[in-house]
């Protein structure tokens, strides 16, 4: 894929928080804080780190890319789409009756996903399976990623995993972690505190980054200093504004699972096109 | 009659019994031997569960996930995803009895073709007692889309199903026991996913077992010739799929069933049978098992007779049936 330079990746993610908002709103449900949050780092892997086809979806010397947070899927979706793996006119059909964008992502329904997904703290786990058995096929030049919430990792699940992952020395895996501070109930921090998140990750043997995740930058810089990492997995927890991009939904948990209706939609759109505007104005 | 070369005079004192288990691990070992794509993932229970052999003969394809059962199943979908071909075993209690989300999600739904092994299943494993003594297995995999449900009647047969679901591409479970139960298959004995096989042929009654519980079920089919009565034993070593074809041409000759499990019956084998049955062949039928409870303590010899888990409990069955069978 031709690479694109950091003003067109920026426009890019914009085109996916558009893409997501008219997705959202036009499944009248779904998850729009956390697709919002992570259009950075998707458009980052999408667009520059992952080694991928749209084309050939199988394609047998792929980096893999999980997702965890399942209900996120709206930007993957998007990004998917983006990216060229099925038409942008498709992803208005997400959550509907016949469709291949499921409301959570089905792997067997869309080319391209790797796992299904939804129920939370199980994508770490499967990413390591993966990982280890690329290992064993001698197949160390393709990577793993996986991108997980942050209030998922309240799930044991995840601390097998982890666990795991620093035990055979996974260095072909690269977590994300989507730390924008909110769940359904609240901040992660009332609801069941995670920090010191990175104390905890480098207990277990992880190495550990932390950037702006809002940064495409900071995410493709993250991904290739991982790859230079040997001896230990990398987890890079990526700080995001849940609902970035659109004011009335930033910081605000109450948007971690629901859609705009037709008129915050407008009203994301609006917004969203006259950052892009911005965006544009600055690069010239 | 089809003969499946069964062991002669499988009724005697002195027949050889092994756990069924040990089956599994040749099996394994044969398996990996086979294609290199077969990997082994163990929760802390390697010996038990008889993965030694394996993880002593291909270290690099034996993967040690310690105590932690949703790690196990979901580190094997990743496996399987990148085309291995995983065995994930533990006891049964713990694996399938705590991950089962895992596996309906990431392993049924997902599609990927990871081989569940439930060791130490039934009330057989005795002094370990209730926590331990798996029940609910068959009833909690057989309800998952896309599940193959395995409970082999000796370590023989569970050798040649490992060696089958190795080559099968869906996800599969299969329940083994700790005790030694009694050989009655030989290596020319045929053994296929999804087939039921009549291991002694009759009229009267058709006894539908499962796992363990058909030699019980051979030997209670002993005990009825002496006592006027000619019942069928028909052994049902996959549950899901269930060989309906096999079980309705028994149940046509017979016009009554008792089904025998090591296992809850409620969604077990019995109830699977009488799901099927009461839906294209309605008739008189008893279901052996554990009734709706939980077992205790004991030695496997005190255990099976006291929950009715014996031949002398499928005899009895058998004539209360035929009584309302008239």
């Amino acid at each position: 894929m031709a690479s694109l330079s950091l003003e067109e990746l920026r426009l890019k993610a914009d085109d996916i928080r558009q893409d997501v908002i008219r997705m959202l709103e036009s499944a009248g449900s779904g998850h729009s804080a956390g697709s919002l949050g992570q259009a950075d780092i998707y458009t980052a892997l999408y667009f520059h780190v992952l080694n991928h086809d749209p084309q050939n979806p199988d394609w047998p010397e792929r980096d893999i890319l999980v997702q965890s947070n399942g209900h996120t899927c709206p930007v993957r979706y998007a990004a998917m789409a983006e990216a060229g793996y099925f038409p942008v006119q498709e992803l208005t059909t997400l959550r509907k009756f016949g469709s291949r964008l499921q409301g959570h992502p089905e792997r067997k329904k869309l080319p391209g996903l790797e796992t299904t997904s939804g129920p939370l703290g199980s994508g770490l786990s499967q990413a390591c399976g993966m990982a280890l058995a690329l290992k064993l096929n001698n197949e160390q030049h393709r990577r793993v990623y996986v991108t997980t919430g942050d209030g998922e990792l309240d799930e044991g699940n995840n601390w097998e995993a982890i666990m795991l992952a620093a035990k055979y020395r996974l260095t072909n895996l690269t977590a994300i972690v989507d730390r924008n501070n909110i769940q359904i109930d609240g901040l992660t921090e009332d609801v069941m505190p995670l920090e010191d998140l990175k104390a905890k990750w480098e207990a277990f043997g992880w190495h550990v980054l932390e950037i702006n995740g809002n940064s495409i930058g900071a995410v493709i810089d993250a991904c290739d200093e991982a790859k230079s990492i040997t001896e230990r997995p990398t987890v890079i927890l990526a700080y995001t504004i849940p609902g970035k991009g659109v004011d009335f939904m930033e910081y605000n948990f109450h948007w971690h699972g629901i859609a705009p209706n037709d008129e915050q939609a407008l009203q994301a759109l609006k917004e969203l096109r006259t950052l892009r505007g911005k965006i544009v104005s600055e690069g010239e | 009659m089809i003969d499946y070369h069964l062991v002669p005079d499988f009724l005697t004192d002195d027949i050889a019994s092994e756990p069924i288990r040990s089956g599994f691990g040749r099996g394994l070992v044969n398996a990996g031997k086979a294609d290199d794509n077969v990997v082994a993932l163990s929760a802390d229970l390697t010996e038990s569960t008889k993965m030694d052999d394996f993880a002593k003969s291909f270290p690099d394809r034996f993967i040690e996930i310690g105590i932690g059962e949703q790690n196990l199943v979901t580190v094997g979908a990743g496996m399987a995803a990148m085309g291995k071909i995983p065995f994930v075993s533990s006891y049964a209690a713990f694996s399938p009895g705590r991950n089962w989300e895992q596996i309906r999600t990431t392993i049924c739904l997902n599609d990927r073709p990871v081989k569940i092994i439930g060791s130490h299943a039934g009330i057989s494993v005795g002094a370990d007692g209730a926590t331990h003594q798996m029940l609910e297995d068959i009833a909690l995999m057989r309800v998952l889309p896309n599940m193959v449900v395995i409970a082999p009647g000796d370590s023989l047969e569970a050798e040649r199903a490992t060696l089958a679901m190795a080559v099968d591409k869906r996800p599969n479970y299969m329940r083994l026991a700790r005790e030694a139960t009694p050989i009655i298959t030989t290596t020319e004995t045929p053994f296929e996913i999804g087939k039921a096989y009549v291991y002694w042929y009759g009229q009267d009654v058709s006894i539908i077992s499962t796992g363990t519980m058909t030699y019980q079920a051979l030997a209670a089919a002993a005990m009825l010739v002496r006592e006027g009565i000619s019942a069928e034993v028909v052994h049902v070593p996959t549950i899901k799929p269930l060989d309906n074809d096999t079980i309705l041409q028994s149940v046509t000759k017979t016009g009554a069933v008792v089904t025998v499990e090591e296992g809850q019956i409620n969604g077990g084998l019995g109830g699977a049978v009488a799901e099927f049955l009461s839906e294209n062949y309605p008739l008189p039928l008893r279901r052996i098992g554990m009734n709706d409870r939980f077992g205790e303590s004991g030695k496997p010899e005190e255990l099976l007779p006291h929950f009715g888990l014996d031949a002398d409990h499928i005899s009895q069955a058998v004539h209360a049936l035929l009584e309302r069978k008239r």
